[in-house]
Protein backbone atom coordinates (compact mmCIF):
# COMPACT_ATOMS: atom_id res chain seq x y z
CA UNK A 1 0.00 0.00 0.00
CA UNK A 2 1.24 3.41 -0.73
CA UNK A 3 0.59 6.10 1.83
CA UNK A 4 1.78 9.55 0.42
CA UNK A 5 0.80 12.44 3.17
CA UNK A 6 0.89 16.03 2.98
CA UNK A 7 4.07 16.16 0.47
CA UNK A 8 5.73 18.98 -0.51
CA UNK A 9 8.99 18.74 -2.85
CA UNK A 10 11.35 21.45 -4.01
CA UNK A 11 13.51 20.47 -6.62
CA UNK A 12 17.73 21.94 -5.33
CA UNK A 13 16.70 24.47 -8.02
CA UNK A 14 13.94 26.11 -6.45
CA UNK A 15 10.97 24.83 -8.22
CA UNK A 16 8.45 23.46 -6.00
CA UNK A 17 7.13 20.36 -7.74
CA UNK A 18 4.95 18.96 -5.48
CA UNK A 19 2.51 21.27 -3.05
CA UNK A 20 0.59 19.73 -0.21
CA UNK A 21 0.24 16.17 -2.27
CA UNK A 22 -1.77 13.58 -0.14
CA UNK A 23 -2.89 10.03 -2.14
CA UNK A 24 -3.08 6.61 -1.04
CA UNK A 25 -3.17 3.25 -3.58
CA UNK A 26 -4.39 0.51 -2.04
CA UNK A 27 -3.17 -2.75 -2.91
CA UNK A 28 -4.10 -3.80 -6.14
CA UNK A 29 -5.35 -1.02 -7.58
CA UNK A 30 -4.67 0.34 -10.85
CA UNK A 31 -4.56 3.67 -11.02
CA UNK A 32 -3.18 6.45 -13.56
CA UNK A 33 -1.74 9.60 -12.84
CA UNK A 34 -2.16 12.46 -15.50
CA UNK A 35 -1.98 15.68 -15.89
CA UNK A 36 -0.27 17.92 -18.26
CA UNK A 37 3.76 18.46 -18.16
CA UNK A 38 5.35 19.87 -15.29
CA UNK A 39 2.08 19.12 -13.04
CA UNK A 40 4.54 17.04 -10.93
CA UNK A 41 3.89 13.41 -12.01
CA UNK A 42 6.55 12.11 -12.25
CA UNK A 43 8.12 13.71 -9.42
CA UNK A 44 5.39 12.12 -7.53
CA UNK A 45 5.73 8.61 -8.61
CA UNK A 46 9.90 8.96 -8.11
CA UNK A 47 9.09 9.35 -4.35
CA UNK A 48 6.98 5.76 -4.30
CA UNK A 49 10.47 3.82 -4.61
CA UNK A 50 12.60 6.39 -2.45
CA UNK A 51 14.18 8.21 -5.26
CA UNK A 52 13.07 11.38 -4.19
CA UNK A 53 12.68 12.19 -0.63
CA UNK A 54 9.53 14.24 0.69
CA UNK A 55 10.84 17.91 1.96
CA UNK A 56 7.78 18.01 3.69
CA UNK A 57 5.56 15.30 4.59
CA UNK A 58 5.72 11.58 4.43
CA UNK A 59 5.53 8.85 2.19
CA UNK A 60 5.13 4.97 3.18
CA UNK A 61 4.93 2.08 1.42
CA UNK A 62 3.21 -0.71 3.21
CA UNK A 63 3.68 1.13 6.75
CA UNK A 64 7.59 2.34 5.88
CA UNK A 65 8.68 5.70 5.54
CA UNK A 66 10.85 6.08 2.63
CA UNK A 67 13.18 8.35 4.24
CA UNK A 68 13.78 5.28 6.60
CA UNK A 69 15.44 3.19 4.36
CA UNK A 70 17.53 2.53 0.82
CA UNK A 71 16.36 2.97 -2.52
CA UNK A 72 17.48 -0.57 -2.85
CA UNK A 73 15.27 -2.29 -0.55
CA UNK A 74 12.37 -0.28 -1.39
CA UNK A 75 12.61 -1.21 -5.43
CA UNK A 76 12.28 -5.58 -4.06
CA UNK A 77 9.06 -3.88 -3.30
CA UNK A 78 8.43 -1.35 -6.31
CA UNK A 79 9.31 -2.11 -9.47
CA UNK A 80 9.85 1.62 -11.53
CA UNK A 81 10.25 1.17 -15.39
CA UNK A 82 11.37 4.57 -16.91
CA UNK A 83 9.62 6.54 -19.49
CA UNK A 84 12.97 5.96 -21.85
CA UNK A 85 14.87 2.66 -21.97
CA UNK A 86 18.06 4.21 -23.44
CA UNK A 87 18.64 5.60 -19.79
CA UNK A 88 19.15 1.73 -18.16
CA UNK A 89 19.89 -0.47 -21.02
CA UNK A 90 23.69 -1.21 -21.02
CA UNK A 91 24.47 -4.89 -21.22
CA UNK A 92 25.61 -7.02 -24.06
CA UNK A 93 22.67 -9.20 -24.35
CA UNK A 94 19.10 -9.21 -23.21
CA UNK A 95 19.35 -11.53 -20.69
CA UNK A 96 22.15 -9.84 -19.43
CA UNK A 97 19.86 -6.85 -19.12
CA UNK A 98 17.50 -8.68 -17.37
CA UNK A 99 19.63 -10.33 -14.83
CA UNK A 100 21.27 -7.32 -13.44
CA UNK A 101 18.42 -5.88 -11.07
CA UNK A 102 18.06 -9.80 -10.30
CA UNK A 103 21.82 -10.24 -9.14
CA UNK A 104 21.82 -6.64 -7.21
CA UNK A 105 18.67 -8.21 -5.29
CA UNK A 106 21.30 -11.51 -4.60
CA UNK A 107 18.93 -13.87 -6.14
CA UNK A 108 20.13 -17.57 -6.42
CA UNK A 109 21.47 -18.48 -10.00
CA UNK A 110 18.51 -20.92 -11.03
CA UNK A 111 16.25 -18.40 -9.80
CA UNK A 112 17.45 -15.87 -11.95
CA UNK A 113 17.39 -17.76 -15.21
CA UNK A 114 14.24 -19.41 -14.46
CA UNK A 115 13.07 -15.38 -13.71
CA UNK A 116 14.50 -14.25 -17.32
CA UNK A 117 12.63 -17.25 -19.11
CA UNK A 118 9.44 -16.32 -17.46
CA UNK A 119 9.58 -12.73 -18.22
CA UNK A 120 10.84 -12.91 -21.64
CA UNK A 121 8.34 -15.36 -22.84
CA UNK A 122 5.85 -12.60 -20.84
CA UNK A 123 6.76 -10.06 -23.52
CA UNK A 124 7.22 -11.97 -26.18
CA UNK A 125 11.04 -11.50 -26.53
CA UNK A 126 11.99 -15.37 -25.77
CA UNK A 127 13.76 -15.24 -29.67
CA UNK A 128 15.72 -12.02 -28.52
CA UNK A 129 17.33 -13.47 -25.40
CA UNK A 130 20.85 -13.32 -27.06
CA UNK A 131 20.73 -10.54 -28.89
CA UNK A 132 22.46 -6.99 -27.75
CA UNK A 133 19.50 -4.67 -26.49
CA UNK A 134 21.45 -1.92 -28.79
CA UNK A 135 20.49 -3.70 -32.21
CA UNK A 136 16.13 -3.39 -31.16
CA UNK A 137 13.63 -1.50 -32.40
CA UNK A 138 12.23 1.12 -29.54
CA UNK A 139 9.31 -0.15 -28.78
CA UNK A 140 11.33 -3.69 -28.05
CA UNK A 141 13.46 -1.76 -26.20
CA UNK A 142 10.70 -0.28 -24.03
CA UNK A 143 9.78 -4.00 -23.27
CA UNK A 144 13.28 -5.12 -22.31
CA UNK A 145 13.34 -2.44 -19.81
CA UNK A 146 9.86 -3.88 -18.62
CA UNK A 147 11.10 -7.22 -18.33
CA UNK A 148 13.94 -6.22 -16.71
CA UNK A 149 11.82 -4.89 -14.16
CA UNK A 150 9.05 -7.01 -13.98
CA UNK A 151 11.63 -9.78 -13.71
CA UNK A 152 11.91 -9.88 -9.97
CA UNK A 153 8.46 -9.65 -9.30
CA UNK A 154 7.77 -6.70 -7.57
CA UNK A 155 4.18 -6.31 -5.77
CA UNK A 156 3.85 -2.63 -6.75
CA UNK A 157 4.39 -1.88 -10.62
CA UNK A 158 5.17 2.03 -11.76
CA UNK A 159 5.64 2.84 -15.31
CA UNK A 160 6.93 6.24 -16.59
CA UNK A 161 4.47 6.69 -20.19
CA UNK A 162 4.49 3.24 -21.28
CA UNK A 163 2.58 3.76 -24.11
CA UNK A 164 4.75 5.98 -25.98
CA UNK A 165 6.46 4.59 -28.91
CA UNK A 166 4.54 1.29 -29.02
CA UNK A 167 1.89 0.57 -32.12
CA UNK A 168 -1.35 -0.31 -31.28
CA UNK A 169 -1.08 -3.63 -31.08
CA UNK A 170 1.71 -3.60 -28.18
CA UNK A 171 -0.72 -0.69 -26.34
CA UNK A 172 -3.56 -3.37 -26.58
CA UNK A 173 -0.96 -6.28 -25.07
CA UNK A 174 0.64 -4.16 -22.59
CA UNK A 175 -3.03 -3.63 -21.76
CA UNK A 176 -3.77 -7.41 -21.07
CA UNK A 177 -0.61 -7.49 -19.34
CA UNK A 178 -1.76 -5.11 -17.13
CA UNK A 179 -4.57 -7.06 -16.52
CA UNK A 180 -3.07 -10.26 -16.14
CA UNK A 181 -1.04 -8.15 -12.95
CA UNK A 182 -4.22 -7.06 -11.30
CA UNK A 183 -5.60 -10.71 -11.46
CA UNK A 184 -2.41 -11.02 -9.27
CA UNK A 185 -3.48 -8.78 -6.88
CA UNK A 186 -0.64 -6.33 -8.09
CA UNK A 187 -0.67 -2.52 -7.56
CA UNK A 188 0.09 -0.25 -11.29
CA UNK A 189 0.75 2.73 -11.07
CA UNK A 190 0.83 4.62 -14.36
CA UNK A 191 2.24 7.78 -15.20
CA UNK A 192 0.74 8.80 -19.38
CA UNK A 193 -0.57 11.65 -21.62
CA UNK A 194 -2.37 8.64 -23.36
CA UNK A 195 -6.03 10.05 -22.75
CA UNK A 196 -7.42 6.70 -24.98
CA UNK A 197 -5.13 3.96 -23.95
CA UNK A 198 -6.75 5.36 -20.39
CA UNK A 199 -10.09 5.01 -21.12
CA UNK A 200 -9.84 1.62 -22.81
CA UNK A 201 -8.35 0.42 -19.25
CA UNK A 202 -10.67 2.60 -17.18
CA UNK A 203 -8.46 3.03 -13.68
CA UNK A 204 -8.51 4.81 -11.35
CA UNK A 205 -7.61 8.34 -12.59
CA UNK A 206 -5.42 10.97 -10.47
CA UNK A 207 -5.30 14.36 -12.36
CA UNK A 208 -2.37 16.59 -11.40
CA UNK A 209 -2.03 20.22 -12.07
CA UNK A 210 1.12 22.42 -10.64
CA UNK A 211 1.92 20.09 -8.21
CA UNK A 212 -0.95 19.56 -6.67
CA UNK A 213 -3.98 16.63 -7.23
CA UNK A 214 -7.15 18.44 -9.08
CA UNK A 215 -9.22 14.93 -9.48
CA UNK A 216 -9.22 11.76 -8.26
CA UNK A 217 -12.00 9.18 -9.10
CA UNK A 218 -13.03 6.25 -11.37
CA UNK A 219 -11.44 6.90 -15.10
CA UNK A 220 -15.38 6.81 -16.36
CA UNK A 221 -15.82 10.31 -13.81
CA UNK A 222 -13.07 11.94 -14.92
CA UNK A 223 -12.34 11.38 -18.06
CA UNK A 224 -15.96 12.82 -18.89
CA UNK A 225 -15.15 15.92 -16.94
CA UNK A 226 -14.95 18.24 -19.46
CA UNK A 227 -14.01 21.00 -16.88
CA UNK A 228 -11.50 19.25 -14.84
CA UNK A 229 -9.71 17.96 -17.92
CA UNK A 230 -10.07 21.49 -19.47
CA UNK A 231 -7.82 22.59 -16.50
CA UNK A 232 -5.27 20.01 -16.83
CA UNK A 233 -4.92 20.77 -20.71
CA UNK A 234 -6.13 17.34 -21.57
CA UNK A 235 -8.95 16.44 -24.17
CA UNK A 236 -12.14 13.70 -24.02
CA UNK A 237 -11.03 10.82 -24.58
CA UNK A 238 -12.93 10.17 -28.72
CA UNK A 239 -15.48 8.13 -27.53
CA UNK A 240 -16.29 10.78 -24.59
CA UNK A 241 -16.15 13.60 -27.32
CA UNK A 242 -19.29 11.76 -29.34
CA UNK A 243 -21.53 11.39 -26.48
CA UNK A 244 -20.52 14.90 -25.17
CA UNK A 245 -21.62 15.88 -28.95
CA UNK A 246 -24.81 13.58 -28.94
CA UNK A 247 -26.04 14.86 -25.24
CA UNK A 248 -28.66 17.04 -26.67
CA UNK A 249 -30.74 13.49 -27.84
CA UNK A 250 -30.43 12.96 -24.14
CA UNK A 251 -27.98 10.27 -24.10
CA UNK A 252 -25.33 9.70 -21.07
CA UNK A 253 -22.41 11.48 -21.33
CA UNK A 254 -20.75 9.24 -19.14
CA UNK A 255 -19.20 6.97 -21.57
CA UNK A 256 -15.74 6.26 -22.23
CA UNK A 257 -15.96 2.26 -23.14
CA UNK A 258 -15.97 0.82 -26.64
CA UNK A 259 -18.81 -1.44 -25.80
CA UNK A 260 -20.90 0.55 -23.57
CA UNK A 261 -21.19 2.78 -26.63
CA UNK A 262 -21.81 0.66 -28.53
CA UNK A 263 -24.94 -0.78 -26.25
CA UNK A 264 -25.95 2.70 -25.61
CA UNK A 265 -25.96 3.58 -29.75
CA UNK A 266 -28.10 0.45 -30.48
CA UNK A 267 -30.64 0.46 -27.64
CA UNK A 268 -30.94 4.87 -28.55
CA UNK A 269 -31.12 2.92 -32.54
CA UNK A 270 -34.01 0.62 -31.30
CA UNK A 271 -36.17 3.44 -29.70
CA UNK A 272 -35.97 5.22 -33.03
CA UNK A 273 -37.19 2.61 -34.99
CA UNK A 274 -40.25 1.19 -32.89
CA UNK B 1 28.10 18.38 -10.62
CA UNK B 2 28.11 21.60 -8.59
CA UNK B 3 31.39 21.97 -10.73
CA UNK B 4 29.19 22.27 -13.60
CA UNK B 5 26.14 24.29 -11.98
CA UNK B 6 29.30 26.43 -11.14
CA UNK B 7 29.72 27.22 -14.54
CA UNK B 8 26.55 26.97 -16.29
CA UNK B 9 25.35 30.43 -17.79
CA UNK B 10 21.55 31.84 -17.18
CA UNK B 11 20.23 34.82 -19.01
CA UNK B 12 20.72 37.75 -16.84
CA UNK B 13 20.62 41.61 -17.89
CA UNK B 14 24.11 43.18 -16.19
CA UNK B 15 26.61 45.08 -16.96
CA UNK B 16 28.78 42.21 -17.12
CA UNK B 17 26.72 40.24 -19.12
CA UNK B 18 26.55 42.81 -21.82
CA UNK B 19 30.55 43.13 -22.49
CA UNK B 20 32.03 41.60 -25.52
CA UNK B 21 32.35 38.33 -25.16
CA UNK B 22 36.04 38.17 -26.81
CA UNK B 23 37.05 41.39 -24.15
CA UNK B 24 35.79 39.27 -21.38
CA UNK B 25 38.20 36.42 -22.97
CA UNK B 26 40.80 38.97 -23.09
CA UNK B 27 40.73 40.15 -19.57
CA UNK B 28 40.67 36.23 -18.08
CA UNK B 29 43.75 35.40 -20.34
CA UNK B 30 45.32 38.74 -18.71
CA UNK B 31 44.23 37.55 -15.28
CA UNK B 32 45.63 33.79 -16.27
CA UNK B 33 49.03 35.12 -17.16
CA UNK B 34 49.17 37.50 -13.89
CA UNK B 35 48.42 35.11 -11.93
CA UNK B 36 51.22 32.58 -13.26
CA UNK B 37 53.17 35.56 -12.84
CA UNK B 38 53.15 35.93 -9.23
CA UNK B 39 53.92 32.85 -6.99
CA UNK B 40 53.37 34.78 -3.28
CA UNK B 41 50.26 35.59 -1.36
CA UNK B 42 50.04 39.68 -1.55
CA UNK B 43 49.87 39.90 -5.39
CA UNK B 44 47.44 37.01 -5.69
CA UNK B 45 45.18 38.22 -3.45
CA UNK B 46 44.95 41.36 -4.96
CA UNK B 47 43.96 39.74 -8.22
CA UNK B 48 41.34 37.54 -6.34
CA UNK B 49 39.85 40.67 -4.73
CA UNK B 50 39.72 42.73 -7.80
CA UNK B 51 36.81 39.97 -9.70
CA UNK B 52 34.72 40.56 -6.69
CA UNK B 53 33.53 43.76 -8.23
CA UNK B 54 32.68 41.61 -11.63
CA UNK B 55 30.94 39.15 -9.94
CA UNK B 56 28.51 41.59 -7.54
CA UNK B 57 28.17 43.77 -11.18
CA UNK B 58 27.04 40.35 -12.79
CA UNK B 59 24.83 39.30 -9.77
CA UNK B 60 26.22 35.68 -9.76
CA UNK B 61 27.18 35.32 -6.44
CA UNK B 62 25.32 32.39 -5.59
CA UNK B 63 26.60 30.81 -8.87
CA UNK B 64 29.80 31.50 -8.47
CA UNK B 65 30.41 30.63 -4.94
CA UNK B 66 29.41 27.25 -6.11
CA UNK B 67 31.63 26.74 -8.69
CA UNK B 68 34.19 27.60 -5.81
CA UNK B 69 33.23 24.99 -3.98
CA UNK B 70 32.72 23.00 -6.61
CA UNK B 71 36.93 23.64 -7.05
CA UNK B 72 37.54 22.68 -2.99
CA UNK B 73 38.32 19.59 -3.18
CA UNK B 74 41.31 20.28 -6.29
CA UNK B 75 42.23 23.28 -4.01
CA UNK B 76 42.60 21.62 -0.53
CA UNK B 77 44.65 18.67 -2.97
CA UNK B 78 46.92 21.22 -4.08
CA UNK B 79 47.81 23.03 -1.04
CA UNK B 80 48.53 19.17 0.44
CA UNK B 81 50.95 18.37 -2.70
CA UNK B 82 52.25 22.23 -2.16
CA UNK B 83 52.73 21.70 1.25
CA UNK B 84 54.57 18.38 1.45
CA UNK B 85 56.93 18.87 -1.64
CA UNK B 86 57.58 22.32 0.10
CA UNK B 87 58.03 20.31 3.44
CA UNK B 88 60.71 17.89 1.61
CA UNK B 89 62.09 20.64 0.44
CA UNK B 90 62.76 22.44 3.45
CA UNK B 91 64.74 19.27 4.63
CA UNK B 92 61.72 17.81 6.56
CA UNK B 93 61.09 20.69 8.73
CA UNK B 94 57.50 22.51 8.80
CA UNK B 95 58.57 26.58 8.18
CA UNK B 96 55.84 29.06 8.14
CA UNK B 97 57.26 30.06 4.70
CA UNK B 98 56.33 26.28 3.15
CA UNK B 99 52.49 26.92 4.80
CA UNK B 100 52.48 30.40 2.72
CA UNK B 101 53.87 29.09 -0.71
CA UNK B 102 51.20 25.77 -0.51
CA UNK B 103 48.19 28.62 0.30
CA UNK B 104 49.99 31.26 -2.63
CA UNK B 105 49.21 27.90 -4.95
CA UNK B 106 46.07 27.25 -3.67
CA UNK B 107 45.10 30.79 -4.34
CA UNK B 108 46.47 30.72 -7.82
CA UNK B 109 44.26 28.03 -8.68
CA UNK B 110 41.08 29.85 -6.89
CA UNK B 111 41.99 32.76 -8.97
CA UNK B 112 41.94 31.13 -11.92
CA UNK B 113 38.80 29.02 -11.48
CA UNK B 114 37.16 32.36 -10.02
CA UNK B 115 37.72 34.25 -13.22
CA UNK B 116 36.77 31.30 -16.09
CA UNK B 117 33.47 30.77 -13.66
CA UNK B 118 33.17 34.74 -13.83
CA UNK B 119 33.49 34.19 -17.65
CA UNK B 120 31.14 31.25 -18.69
CA UNK B 121 28.40 32.21 -15.95
CA UNK B 122 27.99 36.04 -17.96
CA UNK B 123 28.40 34.67 -21.60
CA UNK B 124 26.10 32.62 -23.03
CA UNK B 125 26.98 30.07 -25.64
CA UNK B 126 25.33 31.38 -28.58
CA UNK B 127 27.91 34.75 -27.98
CA UNK B 128 31.04 32.86 -27.43
CA UNK B 129 30.12 31.19 -30.60
CA UNK B 130 29.29 34.82 -32.63
CA UNK B 131 32.99 35.69 -30.76
CA UNK B 132 34.88 32.42 -32.57
CA UNK B 133 33.22 33.22 -35.00
CA UNK B 134 34.12 36.80 -35.96
CA UNK B 135 37.74 35.66 -34.60
CA UNK B 136 38.00 34.07 -37.97
CA UNK B 137 37.81 30.46 -36.31
CA UNK B 138 36.49 27.99 -38.80
CA UNK B 139 32.52 27.80 -38.15
CA UNK B 140 33.02 24.25 -37.78
CA UNK B 141 34.76 24.82 -34.90
CA UNK B 142 32.66 27.09 -33.32
CA UNK B 143 29.72 25.52 -33.64
CA UNK B 144 30.74 22.22 -32.54
CA UNK B 145 32.41 24.01 -29.37
CA UNK B 146 29.69 25.64 -28.75
CA UNK B 147 27.39 22.74 -28.91
CA UNK B 148 29.67 20.95 -26.62
CA UNK B 149 29.02 24.00 -23.98
CA UNK B 150 25.58 23.63 -24.55
CA UNK B 151 25.27 19.85 -24.03
CA UNK B 152 27.13 19.74 -20.72
CA UNK B 153 24.36 20.54 -18.36
CA UNK B 154 21.99 18.37 -20.58
CA UNK B 155 23.80 15.64 -19.94
CA UNK B 156 24.35 16.14 -16.38
CA UNK B 157 20.89 15.96 -16.18
CA UNK B 158 20.75 12.88 -17.99
CA UNK B 159 23.34 11.40 -16.19
CA UNK B 160 21.17 12.21 -12.85
CA UNK B 161 18.28 10.15 -15.27
CA UNK B 162 20.63 7.26 -15.67
CA UNK B 163 21.68 7.07 -11.87
CA UNK B 164 17.70 7.18 -10.84
CA UNK B 165 16.72 4.50 -13.26
CA UNK B 166 19.36 2.29 -12.12
CA UNK B 167 19.48 2.29 -8.37
CA UNK B 168 15.43 1.58 -9.28
CA UNK B 169 16.79 -1.45 -10.46
CA UNK B 170 18.68 -1.99 -7.41
CA UNK B 171 22.37 -0.74 -8.25
CA UNK B 172 24.22 0.61 -5.22
CA UNK B 173 26.96 3.25 -6.18
CA UNK B 174 28.29 3.57 -2.68
CA UNK B 175 28.73 0.03 -2.01
CA UNK B 176 31.79 -2.22 -1.79
CA UNK B 177 35.59 -1.29 -2.29
CA UNK B 178 37.11 1.43 -4.23
CA UNK B 179 37.39 -0.70 -8.00
CA UNK B 180 34.06 -2.49 -7.12
CA UNK B 181 32.51 1.49 -6.56
CA UNK B 182 34.65 2.00 -9.58
CA UNK B 183 32.43 -1.05 -11.66
CA UNK B 184 29.47 0.26 -9.96
CA UNK B 185 29.27 3.37 -12.66
CA UNK B 186 29.20 0.68 -15.80
CA UNK B 187 25.84 0.97 -16.00
CA UNK B 188 25.59 4.14 -15.45
CA UNK B 189 28.46 5.31 -18.00
CA UNK B 190 27.19 3.03 -21.23
CA UNK B 191 23.93 4.86 -21.49
CA UNK B 192 25.17 7.76 -21.15
CA UNK B 193 27.90 7.48 -23.93
CA UNK B 194 25.50 5.37 -25.97
CA UNK B 195 22.57 8.32 -25.76
CA UNK B 196 25.28 11.12 -26.40
CA UNK B 197 26.23 9.41 -30.03
CA UNK B 198 23.00 8.86 -30.73
CA UNK B 199 21.75 12.38 -29.69
CA UNK B 200 24.80 13.38 -31.91
CA UNK B 201 23.56 11.42 -35.02
CA UNK B 202 20.58 12.90 -34.60
CA UNK B 203 21.48 16.13 -34.52
CA UNK B 204 23.59 16.13 -37.53
CA UNK B 205 20.95 14.66 -39.52
CA UNK B 206 18.37 17.65 -38.35
CA UNK B 207 21.33 19.98 -38.95
CA UNK B 208 21.87 18.45 -42.60
CA UNK B 209 18.25 18.99 -42.91
CA UNK B 210 17.91 22.71 -41.93
CA UNK B 211 21.14 23.18 -44.70
CA UNK B 212 23.47 23.30 -42.88
CA UNK B 213 26.93 24.44 -44.91
CA UNK B 214 24.99 24.84 -47.93
CA UNK B 215 26.89 28.42 -48.06
CA UNK B 216 30.43 29.29 -47.97
CA UNK B 217 29.73 32.54 -45.96
CA UNK B 218 27.08 32.71 -43.46
CA UNK B 219 25.49 35.40 -41.89
CA UNK B 220 24.37 36.52 -38.62
CA UNK B 221 21.46 38.11 -37.38
CA UNK B 222 23.46 40.13 -34.36
CA UNK B 223 26.70 40.87 -34.93
CA UNK B 224 29.75 41.84 -32.49
CA UNK B 225 30.17 45.52 -31.72
CA UNK B 226 32.69 47.42 -29.14
CA UNK B 227 30.64 49.58 -26.75
CA UNK B 228 31.65 51.70 -24.22
CA UNK B 229 32.05 49.06 -21.74
CA UNK B 230 34.26 46.88 -23.64
CA UNK B 231 36.88 49.55 -24.29
CA UNK B 232 37.23 50.38 -20.11
CA UNK B 233 37.06 46.44 -19.67
CA UNK B 234 40.00 46.58 -22.56
CA UNK B 235 42.03 49.46 -20.80
CA UNK B 236 41.68 47.94 -17.52
CA UNK B 237 42.77 44.71 -18.72
CA UNK B 238 45.57 46.84 -20.37
CA UNK B 239 46.38 48.37 -16.85
CA UNK B 240 46.31 44.90 -15.46
CA UNK B 241 48.83 43.40 -17.68
CA UNK B 242 51.39 46.99 -17.44
CA UNK B 243 50.98 47.04 -13.73
CA UNK B 244 51.64 43.19 -13.55
CA UNK B 245 54.88 43.48 -15.68
CA UNK B 246 55.89 46.73 -13.57
CA UNK B 247 55.96 44.92 -10.38
CA UNK B 248 57.31 42.08 -11.50
CA UNK B 249 60.49 43.77 -12.61
CA UNK B 250 61.22 46.73 -10.08
CA UNK B 251 58.68 46.06 -6.84
CA UNK B 252 60.19 43.62 -4.50
CA UNK B 253 56.91 41.97 -3.19
CA UNK B 254 57.60 41.25 0.20
CA UNK B 255 56.13 37.80 1.50
CA UNK B 256 53.92 37.11 4.88
CA UNK B 257 56.72 35.51 6.64
CA UNK B 258 59.29 38.16 5.90
CA UNK B 259 56.56 40.95 6.62
CA UNK B 260 55.58 39.48 10.31
CA UNK B 261 57.99 37.26 10.96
Amino acid sequence: MIVVEGVRFTYSGGVEALRDVSLTVKDGEFVAIMGQNGAGKTTLVKHFNGLLKPSKGTVRIDGVETTKTSIAKLSRTVGFVFQNPDHQLFSETVEEEIAFALKNFGFEEEVIQKQITWALNLLSLTQYRKTSPFMLSGGERKRVALASVLAWDPQILIMDEPTIGQDHEQKEKLRQFIVQLQAQEKTVVIVTHDVEFVAECNPRVVLMKEGKIVADGKGKDILTNIEALAQSSIVLPQIAQIFTQLAPLGLSRNVIDIYEAKDILLQAWEKRRT
Amino acid sequence: MSVFDGLKFRKVYSPIHNLDPRIKFIYVCAVFVAAILFGSILPLSALFLMQLPFVFLARVQRQWLRSLRGALFLAVFIFFTNFIFSFINAGYVIVASNVEFAAAMTLRFVVLVESFSVFFLTTSPDLLGLALEESHVPYEFSFAFTTAVRFVPVLAEEAQTIMDAQKARGLELEKGNFMKRIRNYIPVLIPLIVSAIRRSLELAEAMESRAWGATKKRTNLYGLTLHKGDFVLLGITMAILVVAVYVLLFVPVPTLTKLFL
